[in-house]
C-alpha cells in the first residue's frame, strides 16, 4: 500500500464520520443546545454570584460569559469523543466495525483515522459554537478565531483518544451511562472550565490539586489562552502527552491478541 | 498449487473454554468449500481468526501460501467477508457503503466506481444504489454485502452462515451466485452452514465441538461412511462420541 492508499482510506473512514454526522441531525443539535444552554442560562444567573478578577490571558474583568465560553468549547470537544466513542460500541454490537477491522490497513492507522474524524467533526462543531457565541459578546480578538485552531486539534485528539480508550472497556451501550457519571461529569466540574481554579483553592485545596492534576483543565486553559493569542505551554505539553498516552492505550484495546478484543467470546 | 486458504493445529480458548482444538483443513484455489457443523460448533470463532478480529495464539493460518501473522495486511487485502450479522452501515445509502469499504481498501473513486456498478449489477441491485441500505430486505442486504466483499477483487471470499434468516428465494439465488463465481472467477470460497442442502456437491469440512471430524467431497465422505446420503452421514457424525 502506498501513500496515496493510505489517504484514501483516511479521507474515506473521515467522509464516513462526516455522513453520520450529518445524518444524526439530533447528535448535532444537542451539541450545540447543549453549550448554548449553559452560556444562556447558567451563566446569566451565576455571573453576579461568582465574579471574575483579572486573570490570563485576559487584560480586564470580563463577563462571566466570556470566561465560560472556552470550557464550554471543551465541553464541546468532551461529549463528541464520548459521542464517537459510544458509536463504537454501537457499531461493534451491529457489527459494522468488522468492516474497518477487516481492511487491509494497520490497526493503530485505522484507529488514528477514526479518531481524527472524531476531531474533525468537533473542530467544526467548535467553530459553529464560536459563531453563535459571538451574538453573547464573547469576540476574541479576530486572530484569535485562526489561533485557536491547533488548540481545538490537540484537545479534540486527547479528549478523542480518551474516548476510544474507554470504548475498548466498555462492553456494552448499557454500560455508557456509567461513562455520563464516572467520566464526562467529574472532569467537567473538576476544572477550570466554569470556575476559576483560585476560588477552588479557596474552598478546598484538594479539590484544587484534583482540578489541577485534570487533563481537561489543561484543555480548556489551551483553547483559553489561544482563543486570545497566546499559549499556555504547559497545558499544550499536558494536552500532547495525555493523547500519546491515550492513543497508545486505544491500540492496545482494540489489538486482537490483547484487551478487549481477545476477552470477547464470538457467539457461533 | 498454493492452497488459497491453509489452516493447521489451529486451537483456541475463551478463558478455560476451548473452542478449537487442532483444527486443520485447506482450501483449494476455485474450490467451494463447505464448513458444515451445527450451532456452536466454533465456525464463527475461527472465521474471526481468519479474519484477525482475534489472535490465533495456537497454530497457522496461510493464506495463498503467506503466513497471516507474519503478513496481516497482504492476506486480508486478498480476501473477501460476508459476517454472520449485518455489517451494512444502515443510514448510508447502498453506494456509501460500497464507496466506504473500496476506501478501506485504498481504491481511487475511479477505479472503485465501475467495479460498484458491476457488482450491483451482477447481484440486480444497481437500481437501488441510492437507497438506504435501511430500506432493503434483508435478502437485497446480504446481495449488497456480497457485491461489497467483492468489490476489491479478492481470490479467497469467506461467508459466515450467509443465508441465515433469508427466504428459499435469496437462499438459492446466493448459493448460486458464488458457486457460479468460483467457476467463472476461479474464487475460493468458505462457506459456513449448518444446512446440510448447501453441502451437496462441494468439499465439506465438518466441525463438531471444536475439532474436524469429516473432510473431503461431500460424496465421498457419504461413501466412505456408507450413509444414506449427507444428512445421514452429518448426523452420524455428530452422534460419535467426543
Amino acid at each position: 500500500m502506498n501513500a496515496a492508499a493510505y489517504g484514501r482510506c483516511m479521507g474515506g473512514i473521515i467522509g464516513r464520520e462526516g455522513l453520520r454526522w450529518v445524518h444524526q441531525r439530533g447528535r448535532f443539535v444537542s451539541a450545540l443546545v447543549r453549550p448554548l444552554v449553559w452560556l444562556a442560562i447558567f451563566a446569566a444567573g451565576f455571573r453576579f454570584v461568582l465574579g471574575v478578577s483579572i486573570i490570563a490571558p485576559y487584560e480586564t474583568y470580563v463577563p462571566y460569559e466570556v470566561y465560560i465560553a472556552p470550557g464550554l468549547i471543551a465541553m464541546i470537544q468532551l461529549f463528541n469523543g464520548m459521542q464517537s466513542s459510544l458509536s463504537m460500541v454501537y457499531d461493534r454490537e451491529m457489527g459494522s466495525m468488522k468492516t474497518l477491522m477487516i481492511s487491509p490497513f494497520p490497526r493503530w492507522f485505522l484507529l488514528l483515522s477514526k479518531l481524527l474524524a472524531g476531531v474533525a467533526v468537533s473542530v467544526v462543531q467548535s467553530y459553529i459554537f464560536l459563531a453563535i457565541a459571538w451574538f453573547w459578546e464573547i469576540e476574541p480578538p479576530p486572530t484569535g478565531y485562526l489561533a485557536v485552531l491547533p488548540a481545538l486539534v490537540l484537545s479534540g485528539l486527547m479528549l478523542g483518544a480518551l474516548g476510544l480508550v474507554l470504548s475498548s472497556f466498555v462492553k456494552q451501550l448499557e454500560n455508557f451511562a456509567g461513562v455520563m457519571n464516572f467520566v464526562i461529569f467529574p472532569m467537567f466540574f473538576a476544572s477550570s472550565a466554569l470556575y476559576p481554579l483560585w476560588r477552588v483553592k479557596e474552598s478546598s485545596l484538594t479539590l484544587w490539586w484534583v482540578c489541577q492534576i485534570n487533563p481537561f483543565t489543561s484543555a480548556t486553559e489551551l483553547i483559553r489562552f489561544a482563543l486570545y493569542d497566546q499559549v499556555d505551554w504547559v497545558a499544550a505539553f499536558v494536552v500532547s502527552g495525555c493523547a500519546l498516552v491515550f492513543m497508545a492505550a486505544a491500540v492496545v484495546g482494540y489489538d486482537p491478541g490483547r484487551g478487549f478484543m481477545a476477552r470477547r467470546g464470538a457467539g457461533d | 498449487m498454493t492452497d488459497a486458504l491453509e489452516v493447521a493445529g489451529l486451537s483456541h480458548r475463551f478463558g478455560k473454554r476451548a473452542v478449537l482444538e487442532e483444527v486443520g483443513f485447506s482450501v483449494a484455489p476455485g474450490s467451494f468449500t463447505v464448513l458444515l457443523g451445527p450451532n456452536g460448533a466454533g465456525k464463527t470463532t475461527l472465521f474471526a481468526l481468519i479474519t484477525r478480529l482475534y489472535h490465533a495464539t495456537q497454530g497457522r493460518i496461510a493464506v495463498f501460501g503467506r503466513d497471516f501473522r507474519a503478513d496481516p495486511q497482504a492476506a486480508l487485502a486478498r480476501m473477501g467477508v460476508v459476517f454472520q450479522q449485518s455489517t451494512l452501515d444502515l443510514d448510508l445509502t447502498v453506494e456509501q457503503n460500497l464507496r466506504y469499504h473500496a476506501a478501506l481498501h485504498g481504491m481511487a473513486g475511479a477505479v472503485s466506481r465501475p467495479l460498484i456498478a458491476a457488482e450491483l449489477e451482477r447481484v440486480g441491485l444497481l437500481e437501488r444504489r441510492g437507497d438506504r441500505a435501511r430500506d432493503l430486505s434483508g435478502g437485497q442486504r446480504r446481495r449488497v454485502e456480497l457485491a461489497r466483499a467483492l468489490l476489491h477483487e479478492p481470490a479467497l471470499l469467506l461467508m459466515d452462515e450467509p443465508t441465515a434468516g433469508l427466504d428459499f428465494e435469496s437462499r438459492g439465488f446466493l448459493l448460486r451466485h458464488v458457486r457460479h463465481l468460483c467457476a467463472d472467477r476461479g474464487l475460493a470460497v468458505l462457506w459456513a452452514t449448518h444446512l446440510i442442502e448447501e453441502a451437496d456437491d462441494a468439499e465439506i469440512v465438518v466441525l463438531r465441538r471444536g475439532r474436524v471430524v469429516a473432510q473431503g467431497r461431500s460424496s465421498d465422505v457419504v461413501a466412505d461412511m456408507g450413509a444414506a446420503g449427507l444428512q445421514d452421514a452429518f448426523e452420524r457424525l455428530l452422534r460419535v462420541p467426543a
